[in-house]
């Protein structure tokens, strides 16, 4: 494979992570417009542990997605009693905060970026990409996923059949924030350079845009969406300037014709019926 | 040198005033974040650069920079709110969200994104009163600021369409009984805040004398903080937060480094938003009250 | 000290300058069903919020089997075991019916096999998912989207679902509104099942031939304060409740 599919490849893997990070926030019903500084905070924190205390990559990654899942879990807690737009508009202020205190953060070059990393491959993405994606398809056929969706469908009555909803959507932030911090962290030993820019408002919304686009009702939603986002620029060449008004007129698209993305449950089903039967 | 300071914080804080007023408006009535309006900002401050830029002079840049806005706002009001109206509110914010990215790549493939700049000439002059330096458009933005806002609160406490906004905001169904043609007043609250957008655009492009595709989402993210803090659904929280921050936006560069004044912001922010979500001017938690 | 499953004393709930409850004393004895009535904006379904914890009471004291969860967080009351329907219909919108059964089951396995797909983690609720769609006889209808069933039928399913847990008390608010009469009946007979299994039940009621029909005791509520209460015959014929009835738009 050529190294520039490679690297398009790659690209994928990671935003399929950043999407499924706020995938899972979204099927407790919580939009976070933030999760970027939690992609940016795995790829400082792996980057420092890999290149000043020379830590293993894979160890550093699990380090840095456990420290960013716990920073998630406090980041929620607070948030809980925000719903909705206000939820989404507290996740944007963290997000900037974070960013900002990236830039101000000089041990770690502050605006003029960090670099050191060693690269890693394609394949090594999507050990950690695939690896992901396929847990989350298997946890969204457990009870603990079925809880998420009575939260994210009706809080109140989840609550009196007996659901702690607190500790459920805590639970998926930290955990969502743990998924953003392996996307950053991938980022940045793929990058073998990162920016507190990187990891900004602009990312977030992507993350976002993969979701909603994708498919937000489903794991493999995030797949398509990634995958969208990263090559259909490729096939769109002639127009590459109008990229991203491409994408944002995809998105009102979705939202009017088809609110649940490009992936839903039946269309899943329909898909592997026709397999079944051939 | 204080007080030079706390006047450039004041003429930030016009501009923050003037955008969390646009955002408010479309929030306190529908409840919805009209991410756009950051982009009609931006896009209101190119069409009067380049009117500038043109030769006509500064009416006439405020006046097409507010149209161009208001036109844009109608479209995105058709297509990306009516359709949704009665989906989670979080729909159509997403629905803006398209449109603030079409708005921006739009700009960027029109202008460039490198900043465009303004020949001086255009600065005007420089007026001393006492230790007090103040441009004139400086001054301008000013005036303009409590012109608009003081124009806005008459319109919405004074007249019968603002009386009409406020029900339609109180109770959507009982503002239909009672003959009040909601969408009508949606498309008002929309050509509203987008007209106030696109003439705060012009402003503080001109103030500045420079200007680049992402001045919204820089100005427009801090707007929004603004706007909570200031209270979401009051227009005085505007006008009170708005100054609020700007000057102590000022200060912080000046006192602190430039790097830090985003994170005081926003954890400003984030703060209201966990221990007084209704702002520094909303009433009592569980009382609604006026909504715009 | 009575063997009531559940005692309110004094139970008050105010908003603003509303009292939406004020001083309400009631018992409910195991194993009956006890009707709770009174015209719209009594205060009946407030008195279900406070019970289950949505709302906190500003005073008084609610008991379960003599333990007080007047303070207790809603999840907190239902795991205690009390479980309730809505006015309103509350169904999670992106489940099927058997998914409905699943989780609303207690968490009767560990918590790292509640991450494991069902199918492989827990036969004990699914066997349990089984036997109460028998009982209301959902079994067909067990992969239908939840929300896309008849009226009647949805309200089976917030039944079931209410069920699955095993409560001890049963809280059923307005369960035969807007029901014929056919579909009213089948209510009323799962309800004496359901009380023939050991379950106490109170409900809230508008239709009173159904109430006086099917309850052992009833509570009148107006504005928030109780009024009468007896059995239903008794009841019937009271004066004030009459008075309370005639005396609105009802």
């Amino acid at each position: 494979m050529s190294t520039y599919y490679a690297s398009l490849l790659a690209e994928s893997g990671i935003l399929l992570l950043g999407a499924l990070s706020v995938y899972i926030i979204l099927a407790t019903g919580q939009l976070s417009l933030g999760n970027g500084a939690f992609m940016g905070i795995g790829a400082y924190l792996s980057s420092y542990l890999t290149v000043a205390l020379n830590v293993p990559l894979t160890l550093a990654l699990v380090i840095s997605a456990i420290a960013a899942g716990i920073i998630g879990a406090i980041v929620a807690f607070p948030a809980l009693r925000l719903k909705g737009i206000y939820l989404a508009m507290a996740t944007v202020g963290f997000g900037e905060m974070v960013r900002s205190f990236f830039l101000n953060f000089d041990a770690m070059g502050g605006s003029g970026g960090y670099r050191g990393m060693q690269h890693i491959s394609v394949g090594y993405v999507w050990l950690w990409a695939g690896g992901v994606l396929i847990a989350v398809m298997l946890l969204e056929r457990s009870r603990v996923w079925l809880e998420m969706q009575a939260v994210h469908d009706d809080e109140t009555a989840a609550g009196l059949i007996g659901l702690n909803t607190t500790v459920t959507k805590i639970v998926a932030f930290g955990v969502g924030a743990a998924v953003a911090a392996i996307s950053g962290g991938l980022f940045a030993h793929h990058n073998v350079y990162i920016e507190p820019a990187n990891f900004g408002f602009d990312r977030s919304i992507e993350f976002v845009l993969a979701v909603i686009l994708g498919g937000s009702t489903v794991g493999p939603g995030s797949l398509v969406g990634s995958l969208l986002l990263v090559f259909l620029p490729e096939f769109l060449r002639p127009i590459a300037d109008w990229r991203l008004a491409a994408f944002g007129t995809l998105l009102i698209v979705v939202l009017l014709v088809r609110r649940q993305g490009i992936l839903d449950r039946s269309l899943i089903r329909t898909l592997t019926f026709r397999r079944a039967a051939a | 040198m204080l007080i030079q300071q706390l006047v450039n914080g004041l003429t930030l804080g016009a501009v923050y005033t003037l955008l969390a007023l646009s955002f408010s408006l479309v929030m306190g009535i529908l409840g919805i974040l009209n991410l756009a309006i950051a982009e009609l900002f931006m896009i209101g401050g190119y069409l009067g650069f380049t009117l500038i830029q043109a030769g006509f002079p500064l009416p006439v840049a405020v006046l097409g920079g507010m149209t161009g806005a208001a036109m844009i706002a109608i479209v995105i009001e058709k297509i990306g709110y009516q359709p949704l109206r009665d989906a989670p509110l979080v729909t159509p914010m997403l629905s803006t969200l398209g449109f603030s990215i079409i708005l921006q790549n739009v700009a960027t493939n029109i202008w460039g994104s490198d900043p465009a700049q303004l020949p001086d000439e255009y600065f005007g002059k420089q007026y001393t009163l006492g230790p007090v330096n103040i441009g004139e458009m400086q001054l301008i933005v000013l005036i303009a600021t409590v012109v608009l806002v003081a124009l806005v609160a008459f319109i919405v406490q004074k007249t019968p369409m603002g009386r009409a906004l406020r029900a339609v905001a109180e109770n959507r169904e009982v503002a239909r009984i009672l003959g009040v043609s909601a969408d009508r007043l949606t498309m008002l609250a929309f050509i509203l805040s987008g007209s106030l957008a696109g003439v705060a655009g012009v402003l503080i492009a001109l103030h500045y004398g420079t200007i680049t595709p992402y001045l919204g989402v820089e100005i427009g993210l801090k707007a929004i903080a603004v706007m909570v803090i200031g209270g979401t659904r009051q227009i005085w929280g505007a006008l009170v937060a708005g100054p609020l921050i700007g000057i102590a936006e000022v200060l912080t560069v000046a006192y602190g480094g430039s790097q830090v004044r985003d994170f005081v912001v926003y954890g400003f922010m984030i703060l209201i938003l966990l221990l007084r979500p209704q702002g520094l001017l909303g009433g009592a938690r569980s009382d609604q009250g006026q909504r715009v | 000290m009575s063997n009531a499953l559940l005692q309110l004393t004094g139970v008050t709930k105010t908003f603003g300058g509303i009292h939406a409850l004020s001083g309400m004393v009631c018992e409910v004895p195991e194993g009956k069903i006890v009707g709770v009535i009174g015209p719209n904006g009594a205060g009946k379904t407030t008195l279900f919020n406070t019970i289950t914890g949505a709302y906190r009471a500003d005073a008084g004291e609610v008991k379960l089997k003599g333990v007080d969860v007047t303070q207790w967080p809603s999840y907190r009351i239902v795991r205690e075991g009390i479980a309730r329907t809505f006015q309103n219909i509350r169904l999670f919108g992106s489940m099927t019916v058997w998914e409905h059964l699943l989780v609303a089951q207690p968490h009767s396995e560990s918590a790292w096999r509640r991450l494991l797909p069902i199918s492989w983690a827990n036969p004990a609720a699914q066997e349990r998912a089984e036997e109460v769609m028998t009982f209301f006889g959902l079994t067909e209808l067990r992969d239908r989207p939840a929300k896309s069933l008849p009226y009647g039928i949805q309200r089976k399913v917030e039944m079931a679902r209410a069920v699955t847990a095993r409560p001890k008390l049963l809280l059923l608010d307005e369960p035969v509104a807007g029901m014929n009469h056919d579909e009213a009946e089948e209510i009323r007979e799962l309800m004496i099942r359901l009380r023939d299994t050991g379950l106490t039940i109170l409900l809230i009621e508008h239709d009173m031939n159904f109430v006086m029909r099917l309850c052992d005791y009833l509570y009148v509520l107006d504005f928030g304060v109780l009024i009468a209460e007896g059995k239903p015959e008794d009841v019937r014929t009271n004066p004030v409740v009459l008075d309370a009835y005639l005396g609105k738009d009802n």
